[in-house]
């Protein structure tokens, strides 16, 4: 096929315009389903945030319902090794927690009582603060994000975590998934990797797996810019502890105690 | 290339000495692959102690890099003659040791190969970033000046003019790459051993006594091995440089213990029973810290009185100590002891394992091959001058 001049410019020109045109439309159809979300304050985003009832947690004796549906969606391997292990989520004792709260006259849910940890999606995240190569950074809504392809495996970040909530492959973890989820990424060794908030569930509408599998509903997610979520309401009736407020990360998960 | 052919004269004892370094290399180049292959698994590092030997290592190698400063201060700066012979080796020591951090941090890492994303994506709030630069920058300008003054020394001519204001500024350079060095540390607000604004002060003085004494341990050698002359006075000017740093380092060391153990914040002080006591029934690293603590105090004694430190025998000897109690400092307690406790209270046995020391003895040998050839090369430049000048005279 032969293309004179005049018709090749044409068509450039038209596709110029038709890719403006796309992209104008985006923005506008990018605004309107923002306004069109059904949040009372008019606010851009979310900012997703949790509250874990502690004493609701410890209701079903040993449970770890929340850890098993976490671990079974994100294909996290099982090294069956502390020194490699890999968690995005998993129980400590209450005084680990919590250093700062030992005491020796508290109950039982305070003292020696399981508390589920995860990554707190700090709104100050030392982590993304020390990575060299922003392959973890945080994200308008507030989940704190990894890039399995970008990460260089310095584990600065593992350094930077006062929580202890960043795991680093040290070995290949492929062969250590049971029961692989293809609808999921698998890591490779010498990544970091950690909870993602279930990123890829919100983005379909669907809460976190943890929360959905927790027996006694005592994990609550929600949006803490909407203060008709449930979060900020139980934030607003009930005391809630955060960990280590005083290191200044603003941790996003909250425990009722 | 760069008076290299000068390095590939020598009789049978440097070339079994080369031999042992590259079969050293060899050992140590053969269990990475492995590691490349199996993962960071291989060494004794886990969830809780995330850096290792490895990372110490090159902690107390940029200390080694830095403390050129030392001799190119004075000497440059204040045109303190008795330095004249052997800044360049102070210059060359700095090269190798910045390569051996380098190789240290390569090896280090969970994914190597993608290093370069640290300047694809450069990212000015992380300290990592900026040791970086300040290393590399470390690196290439102390081949400048080691190479240019060299070239000028074997002409017979003084260095050219320019050399100078690189010289100036690779003087607060110097100072710099272990500081940032130190805020990779000092910065971490779960890290309650490292978190002290002494930190970065510590690793100077301790760089600043450790290096030199290195120095006057290779300078020793060769003029044992290669005839080589320091000059009358450079050794003892030196040793009082170790001295006053190693006494400013012990002081710091006990201004660090003074804060954590009369606050008795529980957070601050467990590290520091972790490393003198043992906790949790881990015990590991107690010997090598008292260790430490004696020779440092031995040390100070040989150091301090004058008749110690002007017999050069004991000189050595005190120098060697000196090495080793900031080596064990800061390349096993400093970087373990800031991962025990961990955040959460956990005590964890951290050993580095065989594979892992023979890839750290590797980059020592690298190192030390360095040393041995760019030392190599400034003798067989120096004794060529000397020959010309007995000829021409």
């Amino acid at each position: 096929m032969k293309i004179r001049r005049r018709t090749f410019l044409g068509i450039a020109g038209l596709s110029a315009l038709a890719v403006a045109e796309q992209k104008i439309l985006g923005r506008v159809a990018g605004q309107g389903r923002n306004e069109a979300s059904p949040r009372a304050t008019g606010s851009q985003t979310a900012r997703w945030a949790m509250v874990i009832d502690l004493r609701a947690c410890l209701e079903k004796e040993g449970c770890t319902d929340c850890i098993a549906a976490c671990h079974k969606v994100h294909n996290v391997p099982d090294f069956r090794n502390a020194a490699h292990e890999v968690k995005w989520t998993w129980k400590e004792p209450f005084e680990r927690a919590f250093p700062g709260q030992k005491s020796r006259y508290a109950g039982q849910a305070l003292q020696g009582g399981p508390v589920l940890v995860l990554c707190n999606h700090c709104d100050k995240p030392p982590c993304v603060r020390v990575c060299p190569t922003k392959a973890t950074w945080k994200r308008a809504d507030g989940i704190v994000m990894m890039d399995w392809h970008r990460c260089i495996g310095c584990r600065y970040c593992i350094a930077a975590c006062p929580y202890g909530s960043r795991s680093f492959n040290w070995l290949d973890p492929r062969p250590q998934i049971r029961d692989l989820k293809a609808d999921f990424p698998t890591r490779s060794k010498g990544v970091v990797e950690k909870c993602n908030f279930c990123e890829e569930r919100l983005a379909a509408g669907k809460p976190p797996a943890c929360v959905e599998a927790c027996p006694e509903r005592a994990l609550v997610f929600g949006d803490l810019e909407d203060p008709a979520s449930r979060v900020r309401e139980l934030l607003r009736s009930r005391y809630a502890i955060r960990r280590k407020p005083e290191l200044g990360t603003e941790p996003e998960i909250y425990y009722l105690v | 290339m760069f008076l290299f052919e000068k390095a590939v004269v020598g009789s049978r004892r440097y070339w079994s000495w080369i031999g042992i370094l590259l079969a050293l290399i060899l050992a140590g180049f053969l269990f990475y692959l492995r590691q490349l292959h199996y993962g960071l698994g291989i060494t004794g590092l886990s969830r809780d102690v995330t850096w290792g030997l490895y990372i110490a290592q090159f902690t107390f190698l940029v200390g080694v890099a830095a403390s050129a400063v030392m001799v190119v201060l004075p000497y440059y700066l204040h045109d303190h003659k008795a330095f004249g012979k052997i800044t360049i080796l102070g210059e060359f020591l700095a090269i190798c040791a910045v390569t051996m951090c380098m190789l240290f941090v390569l090896v280090d890492m969970g994914q190597p190969m993608r290093v370069l994303n640290v300047l694809i994506y450069p990212t000015l709030n992380s300290i990592m970033f900026w040791d970086m630069v300040s290393l590399a920058g470390y690196l290439l300008l102390n081949a400048i000046i080691a190479l240019v003054t060299l070239r000028a020394e074997l002409k017979d001519m003084p260095p050219p003019e320019w050399i100078k204001p690189v010289i100036v500024v690779s003087i607060p350079w110097a100072v710099s790459i272990h500081t940032v060095t130190a805020f990779l540390y000092s910065g971490l607000p779960g890290r309650s051993f490292w978190l002290s604004a002494l930190l970065a002060p510590r690793f100077l003085a301790s760089a600043f006594s450790s290096g030199p004494a290195l120095l006057i341990l290779l300078t020793l050698a060769m003029r044992r091995l290669g005839k080589f002359d320091p000059g009358p006075q450079a050794i003892q000017k030196v040793s009082l440089i170790v001295t006053y740093a190693m006494i400013i380092n012990v002081f710091f060391l006990l201004m660090e213990l003074f804060t954590v153990f009369y606050s008795r914040i529980p957070e601050h002080m467990e590290h520091f029973d972790f490393l003198f006591a043992g906790s949790g029934g881990q015990t590991m690293l107690v010997p090598w810290m008292w260790a430490s603590v004696l020779l440092a105090a031995a040390s100070l004694v040989l150091l301090i009185v004058p008749r110690y430190r002007k017999n050069e025998k004991i000189l050595a000897v005190t120098c060697g100590m000196v090495f080793l109690s900031i080596w064990i400092d800061k390349g096993l307690g400093l970087i373990v002891g800031g991962f025990v406790p961990s955040p959460l209270g956990a005590i964890t046995r951290y050993v580095p394992t065989l594979p892992e020391m023979f890839i750290t003895l590797a980059i020592w040998g690298v190192g030390f091959l360095m040393v041995t050839v760019f030392y190599k090369i400034t003798l067989a430049v120096r004794e060529s001058m000397e020959a010309l000048g007995a000829r021409w005279s």
